[in-house]
């Protein structure tokens, strides 16, 4: 089964004086699955709401394959839908729940199909059990499984994995991944957890105030934000004073390429990503380490110059070099960096 | 734009009106009637009913149920405290595995209807006069069985909205006694579940007719019926009466809820 | 920090550290912390219930009999039972539809906004009237010199009493006990309509469900058990009632609350008190078996839209 092209076009959606959607603009190549990322109350979840027809949107319209169904009521459209929590029907059993939408297209049975979806997610042996026997991952995979067995044209998965544990959604995102692009079906992805995003994603989209920031890859996205918001809600970023000198930022001493030309200046502020920031002991050095902490394969080590507290990414074979108080040179490896903008939003930059 | 979700929010809408509005008019009207009934002519029933010297001179049985009802609902709610309160602690605190049997107990009395109940009194009560003589304050008794469900439900609530073994255990850890325990460390912290048992023994009492009557002794319920046969007037208003004070009751338990949960989040 | 005085009882918070009788000690001091509520529970609950179970089969020389049972099957007794049912059954199920509107109507409205405090404060009310105010309140609706009554014998020229006066009849305690029995249901059944989660709509909608296979297929099977659960609540309410009815039923006793009245007070047959007993064993057992349904029924429902 092959995946269709989906657009969302100029959505507009207020709550009184909140907008929810702002102007949103949004293409879905066939096949492909986008994570919407964003802070609580960005508008995913309405965009994704809009697509599925559970919410109008003011003005705007939503294409599917062609059609336009912006006017089709949520059981008129052929999508699947997996939800946050209290996605099952308590009273089925896991198969039962998987055939509900095949039942209610008239295929008297469907048991087949729903077993079929049930193996998939990797779940058959549950078949017969109930919501309430079943653990939160457990509930997901079938919620997956049932939406997926109607075929839909689009899945929509409104933060399925927010209500796991860590451990499990980790497990879990994998799976979403590895099924989906089996199956081929075109996937919306609503999620506030910008690792799962990237993880997961063949192109993320980045939403602010019923806006898209920045629509791009994952690595795209990362390395190359296009204004602070984004730089600064994907990944952690530090904010380094600098000079601006041509189309490079000068900070601490080492000149930085742009990842787009800054307006403002000469000073301004740099976001600079932990990992770019070398630590080196150094009696001579301005910094001084303040904290250290053991993250597993890499350690985040925070570093004061003057004013500034510096967080750098540390390979933890090295943390025992640099305990509290540990006099430290920093080195910024030479990356392109996005600019701090105090000024009016940007244009939304797609890449 | 389609708004195909606003319409069917519209239609709920206007059905939710349609339903509150034809079940309202059912519900309002015996409330209007009691009104109109009352205050119908030249009569000065409500006059009447707050001048309390005079009525207890016209309608002296009146008076006596009236009283024997007040007596009834704060001793009934004193003596549910007094036996509920330490014995719902109590037990969970030092015997957990009695909570069942005390549960099954207080919910017994919604099984067994007040009318079978009485049946049974009465040789208990014959009892009851020859100890402590026929007043009708001695009713306490069977309300305080009556209550138990009520009552033990909202204390229930109370102590489970509360870690009491956690409390207990604090405070016997810093050298409190058990009675400390209950009364300055448990006690405090359910006023709210505790205030709410009261009013609903309250309530509970005042609407009470069945054992009263078949008991032989007054209170209000029995008072307005007989009341019924001589001035209909003079039993609807206070039944109106007795209606309202019983709503405003209700309505601060209510509050009260509401304020714990605001409180409490 | 104080010092701590190691007692008998802080020891017992300690289970292990004494011996096995320093335990038992403890739990019998535990034990007699209950010992009032049991005591009081026994004289006042426990035993009148032994004495109308015991005295169900008791003959008036003190021996065992079964008499008193068989002459339930007398003519009026079999028939103020049918009345009963008939009578539990009708409000409850009319209790339970209108209630059950109602509540609907209630949980589509803001969710804590005042329209549902007040009908829910209201129904809290409405439930818990009913007795002799009740009685007088239809009275002073539609009795014979009612508000309603007057209104349509005056102003539109009908007698509602044209075929008698059934207001102290059956057809009259149906009426009056509906007052109390639709609360009762809102009370009751909004928890479980508070259950119902919207996203199962949402699911049933985005599988292609319309809202007439939604409430087929979700929301009536989910629903079903405490609707159920509920209305045998109100029977259980309405068969127990007997306030109301001693208010409004002046000729007779056509309801078996109202027998039970007649065999306590009456003076006319010996041995009548027994039979009284009988009566109200029968009375306990047609409850006890309601509520125990109704308990399973709640359970399952916890454990669906808890």
């Amino acid at each position: 089964m092959s995946g269709v092209a989906v657009q969302l076009n100029d959505l507009r959606r207020a709550f009184g004086t909140v907008h929810a959607l702002d102007g949103l603009d949004l293409e879905l190549h066939p096949g492909e699955l986008i994570a919407l990322l964003g802070p609580s109350g960005c508008g995913k979840t309405t965009a994704l709401r809009v697509l599925a027809g559970l919410e109008d949107a003011d003005s705007g319209s939503v294409v599917v394959d062609g059609r336009n169904i912006t006017g089709l009521p949520a059981n008129r459209r052929d999508m699947g839908m997996v939800f946050q929590a209290y996605s099952l029907f308590p009273h089925l059993t896991a198969l039962e729940n998987v055939r509900f939408g095949l039942r209610l297209r008239g295929r008297r049975g469907g048991g087949d199909r729903a077993a079929e979806m049930l193996d998939l997610v990797g779940i058959a042996e549950f078949a017969s059990r109930y919501p309430h026997q079943l653990s939160g991952g457990q509930q997901q995979r079938v919620a997956l499984a049932r939406a997926l067995a109607i075929s839909p044209q689009v899945l929509l998965l409104d933060e399925p994995l927010s209500a796991l544990d860590a451990k499990v959604r980790v497990q879990l995102r994998e799976e979403i991944k590895r099924i989906q692009t089996e199956v081929g079906t075109t996937t919306l992805f609503v999620t506030h957890d910008q690792e799962e995003a990237l993880a997961v994603a063949d192109r993320v989209g980045v939403m602010r105030a019923g806006r898209l920031e920045q629509l791009g890859e994952p690595a795209d996205v990362y390395l190359r934000p296009v204004n602070a918001f984004v730089a600064d809600f994907v990944g952690l970023s530090n904010r380094l004073p600098g000079r601006l000198d041509g189309e490079a930022v000068e900070v601490f001493g080492t000149r930085l390429p742009l990842v787009s030309p800054g307006s403002a200046g000469p000073d301004v502020i740099a976001l600079v990503r932990p990992e770019s920031v070398d630590v080196t002991p150094d009696p001579d050095g301005s910094g001084r380490v303040l904290t250290a902490g053991f993250l597993g394969p890499m350690s985040r080590v925070t570093v004061a110059v003057g004013d500034l507290v510096v967080i750098a990414q540390v390979d933890s074979g090295r943390m025992a070099d640099l305990p509290p108080g540990t006099a430290v040179r920093l080195d910024l490896r030479p990356v392109p960096v996005a600019l701090d903008d105090a000024a009016p939003r940007d244009r939304p930059f797609r890449s | 734009m389609a708004g195909v979700i606003a319409r069917r929010r519209r239609r709920q809408r206007v059905l939710r009106w349609v339903v509150l509005a034809v079940l309202g008019a059912f519900f309002v009207l015996p409330l209007v009637a009691m009104v109109e009934f009352t205050t119908r002519g030249d009569q000065d029933t409500w006059r009447l009913l707050v001048d309390w010297p005079l009525l207890s001179q016209t309608y002296p049985a009146l008076a006596d149920g009236i009283v024997a009802s007040l007596g009834q609902a704060g001793l009934t709610a004193l003596l549910m405290l007094v036996l509920l309160v330490p014995t719902a602690i109590w037990v969970r605190l030092r015997l957990p595995g009695l909570r069942r049997l005390v549960e099954f107990i207080c919910l017994l009395p919604l099984t067994i209807p007040a009318i079978v109940l009485v049946v049974g009194l009465a040789p208990v009560y014959a009892w009851v006069n020859y100890l402590l003589g026929g007043s009708a304050l001695t009713l306490t008794f069977a309300y305080t069985v009556l209550v138990l469900p009520f009552a033990y439900r909202a204390i229930d609530a109370g102590l489970s909205a509360i870690d009491v073994p956690t409390l207990a255990e604090a405070a016997r850890s810093l050298g409190a006694g058990w009675g400390t325990v209950i009364w300055r460390v448990v006690l405090p912290n359910i006023r709210s579940a505790v205030l709410s048992a009261a009013f609903l023994t309250v309530a509970l009492v005042l609407g009470e007719f069945t054992i009263a009557s078949l008991l032989n002794r007054t209170n209000l319920q029995v008072a307005i019926n007989f009341l019924g046969k001589s001035s209909a007037t003079m039993s609807v208003a206070v039944s109106l009466a007795t209606l309202l004070l019983v709503f405003v009751l209700l309505l601060l338990l209510s509050l009260l809820g509401a304020r714990r949960r605001g409180a409490g989040s | 920090m104080a010092e701590k005085v190691i007692t008998p009882d802080l020891v017992a918070l300690r289970p292990g550290v004494r011996g096995h009788r320093g335990r038992g000690v403890a739990r019998t001091r535990s034990l007699l912390g209950v010992v009032p509520f049991f005591a009081y529970v026994t004289i006042f609950l426990i035993i009148p219930t032994l004495v109308v179970v015991i005295g169900a089969f008791a003959s008036d020389q003190g021996g065992f009999t079964l008499a008193n049972l068989a002459a339930l099957r007398e003519a009026y007794i079999l028939q103020a039972f049918g009345r009963s049912i008939l009578l539990s059954a009708v409000t409850a199920v009319i209790g339970a539809v209108f209630g059950a509107l109602l509540a609907y109507a209630l949980v589509t409205a803001k969710p804590g906004g005042l329209l549902r405090r007040a009908v829910t404060a209201a129904s809290g009310v409405l439930a818990q009237f009913g007795g002799v105010t009740l009685a007088f309140a239809f009275i002073a609706t539609i009795g014979l010199s009612g508000f309603v009554t007057v209104f349509l014998r005056d102003d539109l020229g009908i007698d509602p009493y044209a075929g008698g006066v059934w207001l102290f009849e059956l057809p009259g305690l149906i009426l009056v006990y509906t007052y109390f029995q639709i609360p009762l249901m809102v009370i009751v059944f909004l928890p479980a309509l508070d259950g119902i989660r919207p996203q199962w709509r949402e699911a049933a909608e985005s599988l292609g469900g319309t809202t007439w296979t939604y409430w087929i297929r979700v929301a009536g099977p989910l629903l079903l058990p405490s609707f159920l659960g509920s209305t045998l609540l109100l029977f259980a309410n309405a068969f127990s009632a007997y306030a109301t009815a001693a208010a409004l039923v002046s000729q007779g006793n056509p309801i078996i609350p109202l027998q039970i009245r007649g065999a306590l007070t009456s003076e006319v047959l010996l041995g009548q008190q027994n039979l009284g007993k009988a009566m109200a064993l029968g009375m306990v057992v047609v409850v006890a078996v309601v509520m125990t349904l109704y308990a399973l029924l709640q359970r399952r429902t916890a454990r669906w839209l808890a």
